[in-house]
């Protein structure tokens, strides 16, 4: 039953990826997009992976859909037309394509306990999980203890991200600006459905960063979250008012907090003796200590990754809004 | 037999909200313009998830997920209204005009 309608799922994705591209509307494009992420998030979930159905969800279908959007504000909607007509990339996409499609038959099959992605390291994870973290969510336990050292180059990833689209584009400042942004101030339903939703998304926000340990969820997923909601305010109520409730300071501020929390827990460990990003030693006992280091990271993955997302957005929205010097 | 009366309901709620779906699914596609087309889509996120999750809490019983199979209906039935409403709006102030408006004008 799940084969057919995976089977349905990838169809629907090769056809929306094929329409995103066709498509000579930008916003069109855009809306496939979203589309796509959508249905790749729900093909994660049926092959068990909720943690990264989250994200996609989040991220993809979600924010930057808005960014993409807040970016088309300013372009024109369609595309260019193209005198040339390019055979060559066309041939290269499709060699590689059928490449790999080649050397997918020699793939295991899926949950293969035999494969070596069940057999090399995964039993391990499981059992080390157990007994050095004790926390249910193994996912949790890998990205923020077993393989901190990548979570911390991805956090610093997004931050380099949104330091480079800041100096790129400029903060935004809510003087100078030509229009004054009312957002949807004058209707009524959207501005009053949507002041009802806001609590609940942050705390849902907040649920998944703080459940992560127990449930799908984490940092990365709680900050897009939290950033949304924080979006949709700013689309009711106007660009002026959001900065006033949320200065881009402070959200520089979560950028900024949010890597230097990460790193410095990874200081806290060496000087009480560990290693870089060891946790046993922040508390007496060594699996409560794995806990608040996962805790205390994640804190500041969700910080990074709000403020990050939140400054882009504002970046965005400003200049599309145009300058008067 | 009170369990296989719940299963029967459960079922029959479901498949005919899955009905709703996929005639919302036809009309968004053949109906003749965009106003007409919402009002056919908007079947999808007004009846048809009260009848389909209604149908998957009477397979849930009062458990947890239940819970957040209504949370997860009242977060459809106020935001999916509210979206149709403002993509409306919308379309009126970008001075959308139906085929029959066009003709007139």
């Amino acid at each position: 039953m799940s084969e057919i309608f995976s089977v349905f799922l990838l169809i629907l994705l090769v056809t929306t990826a094929a329409a995103a591209i066709r498509t000579p509307n930008l916003f069109a494009a855009v809306m496939l997009m979203g589309i796509f992420s959508l249905l790749i998030a729900i093909n994660f979930f049926l092959l068990d992976a909720a943690d990264v159905a989250l994200t996609e969800a989040a991220v993809g279908a979600g924010i930057s859909t808005v960014l993409f959007l807040s970016a088309l504000a300013f372009m024109d909607e369609y595309e260019r037309a193209r005198a040339t007509r390019r055979l060559a990339p066309l041939g290269a996409v499709c060699v590689a394509g059928l490449l790999m499609g080649y050397a997918s038959l020699y793939e295991p099959a899926f949950g293969d306990p035999s494969a070596p992605a069940n057999s090399h390291l995964a039993p391990w994870f499981l059992e080390k999980t157990q007994t050095a973290v004790d926390i249910p969510n193994v996912i949790t336990a890998i990205l923020g203890s077993f393989r901190g050292y990548d979570t911390l180059g991805e956090v610093f990833v997004v931050f380099t991200a949104g330091i480079g689209v800041l100096f790129l584009l400029d903060a935004p400042k809510s003087d100078g600006l030509l229009t004054r942004d009312e957002g949807l101030r004058h209707y009524l339903i959207p501005r009053m459905v949507g002041r009802l939703l806001i609590p609940f998304i942050l705390l849902y926000g907040l649920y998944v960063q703080f459940h992560g340990e127990y449930g799908p969820g984490g940092g990365f997923q709680a900050g897009a979250l939290i950033a949304a909601a924080v979006i949709l305010f700013t689309l009711l109520e106007g660009q002026d008012q959001s900065l006033r409730v949320l200065p881009q300071k402070v959200l520089t501020g979560f950028m900024v907090s949010g890597a230097l929390l990460y790193a410095s827990v990874g200081l806290v460990g060496m000087l009480k003796g560990g290693t870089f990003l060891d946790y046993n030693v922040l508390s007496s006992d060594p699996v409560s200590g794995q806990q608040i280091g996962i805790i205390l990271i994640e804190a500041g993955v969700g910080l990074t990754v709000t403020g990050v997302l939140l400054s882009i957005f504002h970046a965005f929205v400003a200049r599309g809004r145009g300058r008067s010097s | 037999m009170f369990d296989i009366a719940v299963q029967v309901i459960s079922w029959v709620l479901m498949l005919s909200g899955s009905v709703f779906v996929v005639i919302g699914g036809i009309g968004a596609l053949r109906m003749p313009d965009l106003y007409t087309r919402m009002h056919a889509a908007s079947i999808t996120d007004s009846l048809a998830p009260i009848l389909i999750i209604g149908g998957l809490l009477l397979q849930s019983g009062f458990t947890l997920f239940s819970v957040k199979l209504v949370s997860i209906l009242i977060f459809l039935l106020m935001s999916g209204p509210t979206a149709s409403n403002a993509l409306a709006s919308a379309a009126m102030l970008s001075g959308y005009k139906t085929p029959e408006e066009e003709r007139e004008s």
